[in-house]
């Protein structure tokens, strides 16, 4: 007999969701998470703790959310060739606390397109990488990205995207209050052809679900939502909490996963307590939603996945910044960060073809464009040089006042090479050896950054910018354009890893996210992606982990229509 | 190095990282500058963090009072057994502690104020303004760890000691924290 049905490691948005599906369908959950609980109180009726507020000392430069880097050090090198690491510290860090990184994120939550779920039959391989399909197609998705919308509370115009994919029906609320200067930039872009719209966002408008609207205080991505306007994950949290079927233990470290001696099932897992004590816990299935690093670390700890695949095809989106300086005050900081998109870069018009096959490049394939605001005062002033400068600049305040960052997450292209797997010496606090990464940018990534950059600064300049430049995050290796002096890519969306397909030689897990070795784990997170697309992985998490939840639970697979006028591509 | 009542730095101690503050964030109308917003108060109660209980690491919320609701940001919330780990060990240095030495030393801030302070030297505060900048110059080192944490004392939430009256989020045109007042929606997308 187990303790449990299911023990589920992590409570980010990918756990989250798998814990809602499965007390719903009346399973015993014990869920455990490394971090601290700052969310929501564990007992009726789980209202908030009051730990969240606006301010960006706490979150941004001393690790409330964790990791704290100090005790859970990550590291890095571009390749092998360059010996153990080139880096030590924050690597790709997304929150460890109750919620993960959903708490935190500012929750743009936009749905891939048809054909992301085929870009390989449809668009063809590309030379050093290795796209596949998924082995899930977009119109089996929709009503779980339905579902996922209502479960999170989405703010969105569902006519507002003309390349957006097909829907069964509108976004439960209506979009949130646009920011100013995503305003002026949104009319520029419309002027230069590109199709700008209001960004679907985990954020209430209205109230929604018993928790309030947003009322646009600004400390939004990074930052906890004070008044719980953000309902990833908090809203799936409760719900789980709400049916006395989930046990949330907190600062609970998983080390392994346990394996019965056939090695084909898992007893469960072991981990560490607050006070470092070990204990284990017994369940029939074994769900990680530890997150794209997180989990492969702990597959290779356990000595679980198949050994030529776990930890590779590690993508995060190939970042470019394109910065424009204006010279009136923008108020960047009331509002919720980001209230813009535009797709424009995914689907490639003419010019993007032609230079992608200058480059020697069958494709582009870029990514979402954010309309998003400046910085907040602590960072604008670390940025700055000592000395008279800093005070006449922030007094002037270009990088926080004045700026537009348009943010393009560039489609970040599957290759073996790029993995994460386990450093030879550097230790975290409990001992275990720390996740390192190695990662090198393929390089249809720079050429389609270095294309689409110079026409996003042209839009800035028409909107007003009286100066603008551009960077990549990673820095391109051989470029003078650099964001800061760390070489590791500081893109917050993580994924690959542990690829899902139907060939247990080239993948990690099946179509239904268990791993193909060991028939009672499940991964919920984005370490099953095969690709990357251009789009914020997180809406996809939720509805693959609520699809993969309910087939295990047993459910019956929701159904939509596409309705016959619908648009999309 | 003992911490008493949250403070580290003694009174000349506290004098010359106030001038040094002063060379990084140089006053200028309206900006009050490094001195006067309290720097070196807020830096002396990072390195005495651990003298006061809850220590002074993370601010409590939800508001501080400053756009409604109850003033929260004071109460300070304990740290878990691994957070004191991790800022005790940054404060105060490894010192061969073995359980701080997971991966090796780490030299501590009290350890580096203390000797950099001394570095600059016990006139610093009385040499001409072109002296102390080449003084803070000849230590990059220790003049990056003073600048960082100039930068927070400036502009971070008063309740941590530096940001005097707000004077640094007043200069800069900075509001501060705002829940649970918030912005009206045409606060956000107007012009104003
Ligand atoms: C500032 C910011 C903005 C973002 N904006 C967006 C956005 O606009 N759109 C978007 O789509 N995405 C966005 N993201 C990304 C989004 O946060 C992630 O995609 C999402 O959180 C991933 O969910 P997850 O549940 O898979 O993993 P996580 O959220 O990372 O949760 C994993 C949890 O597992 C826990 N864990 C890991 N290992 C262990 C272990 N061994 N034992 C116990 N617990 C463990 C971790 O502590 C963590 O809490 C943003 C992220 C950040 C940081
Ligand atoms: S901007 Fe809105 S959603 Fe974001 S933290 Fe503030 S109130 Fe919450």
């Amino acid at each position: 007999m187990s303790d449990v049905d299911a023990v589920i490691v992590g409570s980010g948005p990918a756990g989250a969701t798998a814990a809602e599906v499965l007390t719903g369908a009346g399973w015993s959950v014990v869920m455990l998470e490394k971090g601290r609980n700052h969310l929501l109180a564990l007992d009726e009726p789980y209202g908030p703790l009051g730990h969240v507020s606006n301010d960006e000392l706490k979150f941004l430069s001393r690790h409330f959310l964790g990791p704290d880097p100090f005790l859970e050090p990550r590291t890095f090198r571009h390749r092998e060739s360059e010996g153990d690491r080139i880096f030590t510290g924050g690597v790709n860090n997304l929150p460890s606390t109750v919620g993960g990184g959903g708490f935190h994120a500012d929750g743009k939550l936009p749905r891939f397109r048809e054909v992301d779920f085929h870009a390989r039959s449809e668009l063809g391989p590309i030379e050093d990488a290795d796209i596949v399909d998924w082995p899930v197609g977009y119109d089996e998705l929709e009503p779980y990205y339905a579902a996922a919308e209502r479960l999170v509370g989405v703010a969105g115009d569902h006519t507002a995207n003309p390349f957006a994919a097909w829907r069964s029906g509108p976004y439960p609320m209506p979009p949130g209050a646009d920011m100013y200067c995503a305003v002026l930039t949104s009319e520029a872009a419309t002027r230069h052809g590109f199709h700008p719209y209001r960004a679907p966002t985990g954020v209430n408008s209205v109230e929604y679900d018993g928790r309030p609207a947003c009322n646009n205080c600004g400390f939004c991505a990074f930052f906890g939502c004070p008044i719980e306007a953000k309902g990833d994950p908090v809203a799936p949290l409760r719900r789980a909490l709400q049916t006395g079927r989930l046990e949330l233990r907190t600062e609970s470290y998983v080390t392994d996963v346990l394996i019965e001696p056939s090695g084909r099932r898992a007893r469960g897992v072991r981990y560490l307590d607050a006070d470092g004590s070990p204990h284990e816990v017994s369940a029939g299935t074994v769900i990680l939603g530890a997150g794209a690093f997180e989990t492969p670390r702990l597959l290779l700890r356990s000595g679980i996945g198949n050994p030529d695949v776990v930890g590779r095809y590690l993508m995060f989106h190939f970042q470019t910044y394109v910065l424009g300086i204006f010279p009136s005050r923008l108020h960047g900081h009331r509002g919720r960060s980001v209230t813009h998109l535009m797709d424009d870069p995914i689907v490639p018009d003419d010019l993007a073809a032609a230079a992608a096959r200058a480059a020697g490049l069958p494709y582009f394939r870029g990514g979402i464009v954010e309309h998003g605001s400046g910085s907040h005062p602590i960072v604008e002033a670390i940025h700055l040089p000592p000395g008279a400068a800093h005070t006449r600049l922030m007094l002037e305040s270009p990088m926080r006042d004045h700026m537009v960052a348009f943010t393009m997450q560039g489609e970040d292209l599957p290759q073996s090479t790029n993995r994460v797997d386990l450093d030879p010496t550097v230790r975290d606090v409990w001992g275990a050896p720390a996740g390192r990464v190695t990662f090198a940018p393929h390089r249809h990534e720079a050429a389609c950054a270095a294309h689409w950059a110079p026409r996003l600064e042209a839009v800035l300049r028409d909107a007003g910018a009286d100066s603008t430049f551009w960077v990549t995050s990673p820095p391109l290796e051989d470029a003078p354009r650099r964001f800061g002096r760390d070489p590791t890519p500081i893109s917050r969306h993580i994924m690959g890893t542990a690829r899902m397909g139907t060939d247990p030689r080239t993948s990690v897990c099946d179509p239904w996210q268990r791993v193909h070795d060991v028939e009672n784990v499940l991964i919920t997170d984005s370490s099953v992606f095969p690709t990357s697309t251009g789009y914020g992985p997180t809406l996809t998490i939720v509805a693959l982990a609520l699809r993969a939840a309910r087939a295990l639970a047993g459910l019956d697979p929701l159904r939509s229509t596409r309705p016959p006028d619908a648009p999309g591509s | 190095m003992a911490a008493s009542g949250g403070r580290f730095l003694s009174a000349e101690e506290h004098a010359v990282v106030a001038a040094a503050c002063a060379r990084l964030i140089p006053a200028r109308d309206p900006h009050p500058g490094g001195a006067a917003v309290g720097c070196a108060d807020y830096i002396d109660g990072l390195l005495g963090a651990f003298g006061v209980e809850p220590p002074r690491i993370f601010a409590g919320g939800p508001f501080s009072g400053r756009a409604g609701g109850a003033a929260g940001f004071g109460d300070f919330l304990p740290l878990s057994r691994v957070e004191e780990l991790a800022w005790r060990t940054r404060i105060e240095g490894s010192r061969g502690i073995a359980a701080r030495e997971f991966n090796g030393p780490v030299r501590g801030w009290q350890e580096e104020y203390r000797a950099g302070v001394a570095a600059l030297g016990a006139d610093f505060t009385t040499v001409d303004a072109a002296i102390q900048d080449a003084r803070l110059d000849a230590f990059p080192d220790f003049r990056a760890v003073l600048y960082r944490h100039a930068c927070e004392g400036a502009y971070a939430a008063p309740e941590y000691g530096g940001n005097r009256d707000q004077a640094g989020w007043t200069a800069i045109g900075f509001p501060g924290d705002v829940q649970p007042r918030g912005y009206r929606d045409i606060e956000v997308s107007g012009r104003a």
